[in-house]
């Protein structure tokens, strides 16, 4: 076990943990953040995906001792008021069936259009096609990623 | 309007009393409503029944219970719509509270077979409808008027200069009888059912808030991982839990029958804990191999059924006057169910009592189970409900919730037992793998027999005997086979006819190319046919059937492709509802891509348009999604996919860009559509992939290795 100080949406945060404990379940465990999901434990699937500054990763396969000292940024801190243009996109267009990939799908596409605010179809397809939606709402996915873009 | 009973065998299905700080309670009794669909041997006995409650608050706030589990297909929004719109009240007043499994006041509190809102309709109007009237009752006695002299619009009542609000009249409501009699409204009247509401959980999912079994946390709660046979077939003989013990927050290694379950402080730590177990398991039944399965299937299909499913006619006489045979096989793989969200469940199970909590898909059935398992009465398991992280059929079957409260008893503390996505994967309860063969006589320029063998693992009857084109056909019969296997299987999302409507889609594509028919012409006369002169008992919709095809053909424009595109066409009667689609494929190169689905729909009243759509484009991507690439094996006993890496899923940008769903407008009774528009996308994009490529496709999936089409 070791000590480790994150910084999860702009809160300090003491741990003591295992070192090759993945992030995600230090998030959903040890400080009950549990908005970022598992669903496959190998980087596949894309339910566990969070900003770390500020780039999509996938929290399954990131080790705690890795993102230590990084700006971690998770579905809880993408904004306070459930506002960020992607959540808004999302509540427009109804996204949701499950919703349990959801968080890991907004994540995903918040971190593509802070970095490309008005992506192409193709654009879009390549950023999100790591996050699985088993319920297959990806036509509306799609949508609201490009109802966000216009918002933003 | 229509006047609806309250009462069936004189007792009322509706019970009334005061909620706690004034206000109106009505509670509900479907069972006793009497419905009997026509269909009724096909679905479990169970699933017929289904109840709920409402209450009014003094402060005017409507509280909706809902009592059917919430697995994605947005019931937690449908069902309240209903009760709200016969209460007539203003939709935003309304809060919804998901129900836990409560069978004194609930029942088929079940989420499968798209069957929750047909089977509630009648009776969630009602229960809108008698609170209405008792509201307006209680008003026309205050104000000492005719209570038809009243009239009610978004939670208020008005008439003869007076006006007060449902809130303030309720607790006065609560203490009438309940009337014998009540009206419902007429649908053109609708105000809430037809038009578009969120759904009611869309904050808290957009939040990232803790809906999920998977999120459940409880003081004093142990995380639970444990470990199965790797095969199908064995048996536990030893283990070491040495090193598992050895692992930082491992607080116990039990056994519990033929599995071990690792306890610890976090979810990370007992999947260590697991991983460093050392287990020797032993043959306890054979270990079967997909070859065996496929070998076993074929030698089914050649053999002769005791008994048919169907028959009409005489087919081996037209079979021997024939012009031509057209027979082929089509061949489905065993399949994971993979709801993103895996297993899992929460259990406390004390000398008083098991309290559960979790995802859930039949909890009144998992109680019986566990109440078993335990020796316990069912009096003493009580089962709360999470939001569900999909189903899909897996969520059906509470094998896990059983061993949550197993591990539970044993280590005598509250557990959230979890299952990693091996565990998920390889611990599953699986689509049975499943062959057909197809045979069709053709004699001048007609499909005149029609026969069908089917046979799948473990499947029951792998066949829908009645299902179209029966009663078309004057020469008509259907076998199935049942293979035992000890490969564990059950529901998949449409059972049977997830594969089944591909093969018989792909199969009458191909008759119609030999007879030289256009394949939407050829079905129309079929179904003709089956109108004008039915052979044997008609068990669809012949006018749906046809509504459908005619309005997919015509938005999807069959016949009139651009350059480059190709179409398919499949239909099919699904679940009760009636689907046709359009698939419409380009080439990228070699690779042929599905661009468009054109779907038409029959679902009767469409309740939430903005869910509907969202259901049915979803199971128009799963069912491509697996024609194309599902994909899961065995050798041994053991499965040869534990993961997304080797099981494939669809993903963004695999799907069609473009899926229209037209709904045929009508005012029949609403059916469900969980289900019903996934069967029939396999035959359409296999049909059209055909027209694309040459290549008729009989195998799914359709991509096997690294070949990426679509």
């Amino acid at each position: 076990m070791a000590i480790f100080n994150l910084n999860v949406n702009g809160n300090q945060h003491q741990v003591d943990v295992d070192p090759d404990t993945p992030i995600l379940w230090v998030l959903r465990d040890e400080l009950r953040l549990l908005g970022t999901k598992y669903g496959c434990g190998i980087g596949q699937c894309g339910a566990c995906t969070i900003h770390i500054d500020g780039n999509a990763s996938r929290s399954c396969s990131m080790q705690v001792s890795q993102v230590a000292d990084k700006k971690i940024t998770t579905i809880e801190g993408l904004s306070e008021e459930i506002n960020h243009p992607v959540q808004n996109a999302w509540r427009t267009h109804d996204v949701p069936q499950c919703g349990y990939c959801q968080a890991g799908q907004m994540m995903s596409a918040s971190a593509l259009l802070s970095i490309n605010p008005s992506p192409t179809d193709a654009e879009i397809e390549t950023a999100m096609r790591g996050n699985i939606c088993r319920c297959a709402t990806y036509v509306r996915i799609h949508e609201a990623v490009k109802t966000a873009s216009q918002n933003l | 309007m229509s006047i609806i009973a309250t009462k069936h065998n004189r007792r009322s299905f509706l019970k009334v009393s005061t909620a706690a700080g004034g206000g109106i309670v009505l509670g509900f009794n479907w069972a006793l409503t009497g419905c009997s669909p026509k269909d009724a041997a096909k679905i479990p006995a169970e699933w017929h029944k289904l109840n709920g409650f409402l209450k009014i608050a003094s402060d005017g706030l409507i509280t909706i219970m809902s009592p059917n589990p919430e697995v994605g297909q947005n019931i937690k929004t449908a069902i309240p719509m209903i009760v709200a719109e016969e209460l007539d009240v203003d939709w935003n007043n309304v809060i919804v509270e998901q129900a836990p499994l409560n069978t004194d006041v609930f029942t088929r509190q079940v989420a499968g077979g798209s069957q929750s809102l047909r089977h509630g309709w009648t009776s969630l109007r009602t229960t809108g409808a008698t609170a209405r009237q008792m509201l307006v009752n209680a008003a026309a006695k205050k104000w000492n008027v005719d209570p038809a002299s009243l009239t009610t619009s978004d939670g208020v009542i008005s008439g003869n200069g007076n006006s007060i609000s449902y809130g303030d009249i309720a607790s006065e409501a609560s203490r009438l009888e309940v009337p014998e009699e009540v009206a419902l409204k007429d649908p053109k009247d609708f105000k809430i059912i037809g038009t578009s509401r969120g759904n009611v959980d869309i904050e808290e999912i957009i939040a990232g808030k803790p809906l999920f079994g998977l999120d459940t946390y409880e003081e004093g709660m142990q995380y639970a991982v444990a470990l199965r046979p790797p095969a199908f077939g064995l048996k536990l003989k030893s283990f070491d839990d040495s090193e598992s013990r050895k692992v930082n927050g491992v607080n116990d290694v039990i056994q519990f029958g033929n599995k071990i379950a690792v306890l610890a402080n976090s979810t990370w730590a007992a999947i260590k804990g697991q991983k460093a177990l050392k287990a020797e398991w032993e043959e306890d039944s054979k270990l079967e191999s997909t070859a065996y399965h496929n070998e076993e299937l074929i030698k089914l299909l050649n053999t002769k059924a005791d008994e048919p499913r169907r028959k009409d006619g005489n087919v081996e006489a037209q079979f021997t006057r024939a012009d031509k045979i057209v027979e082929k096989i089509y061949e489905a793989p065993f399949l994971p169910h993979c709801p993103l969200e895996p297993m899992n469940f929460f259990a406390n199970v004390t000398a008083e009592k098991a309290e559960l909590k979790g995802p859930i898909q039949t909890p009144e059935r998992t109680r019986k189970q566990v109440a078993e398992v335990l020796g316990r009465p069912e009096s003493e398991v009580f089962i709360d409900l999470t939001r569900m992280g999909g189903g899909f059929g897996r969520r059906l079957y509470g094998d896990f919730v059983v061993e949550s409260a197993q591990i539970s008893e044993l280590a005598k503390t509250p557990v959230k037992l979890v299952f990693t996505r091996e565990d998920d994967m390889t611990a599953g309860t699986y689509r049975p793998s499943s062959k057909y063969r197809f045979k069709a006589a053709l004699k001048d320029g007609k499909m005149t027999a029609y026969q069908l063998v089917g046979a799948g693992t473990n499947i029951g009857n792998a066949t829908r005997e009645d299902n179209f084109p029966a009663s078309a056909m004057e020469h008509y019969l259907v076998e199935s086979h049942n293979m035992s296997s000890n490969i564990t299987t059950g529901a998949w999302r449409a059972p049977i006819t997830n594969f089944l409507a591909y093969a018989e889609q792909a199969f009458l594509d191909e008759v119609a190319e030999e007879l030289g028919i256009d394949p939407v012409q050829f079905r129309l006369d079929l179904f003709e046919q089956a109108k004008s002169n039915p052979t044997g008992e008609l068990k669809y919709d012949v006018d749906k059937s046809i509504g459908v095809i005619k309005l997919a053909a015509e938005k999807g424009n069959w016949g009139k492709a651009k350059d480059g595109v190709s179409q398919g066409f499949s239909s099919y009667y699904s679940h009760n509802t009636y689907v046709a689609e359009i698939a419409e494929v380009r080439m990228d190169g070699n690779t042929p891509k599905v661009t468009k689905v054109v779907c038409a729909i029959d679902c009767g009243i469409v309740v939430n348009p903005v869910s509907a759509i969202n259901q049915v484009q979803g199971g128009i991507v799963d069912g491509i999604g697996h024609a194309m690439y599902g994909n899961f094996s065995f050798a041994n006993g053991q499965p040869q996919m534990s993961n997304f890496d080797g099981f494939r899923l669809i993903r963004h940008g695999e799907h069609p860009p473009t899926i229209e769903v037209h709904f045929v407008k009508n005012t029949s009774d609403p059916t469900g559509l969980g289900e019903p528009s996934l069967p029939p996308s396999g035959g359409a994009v296999a049909n059209a992939m055909y027209k694309a490529t040459g290549v008729r496709l009989y195998k799914q999936p359709f991509v096997q290795g690294e070949i990426n089409i679509g």
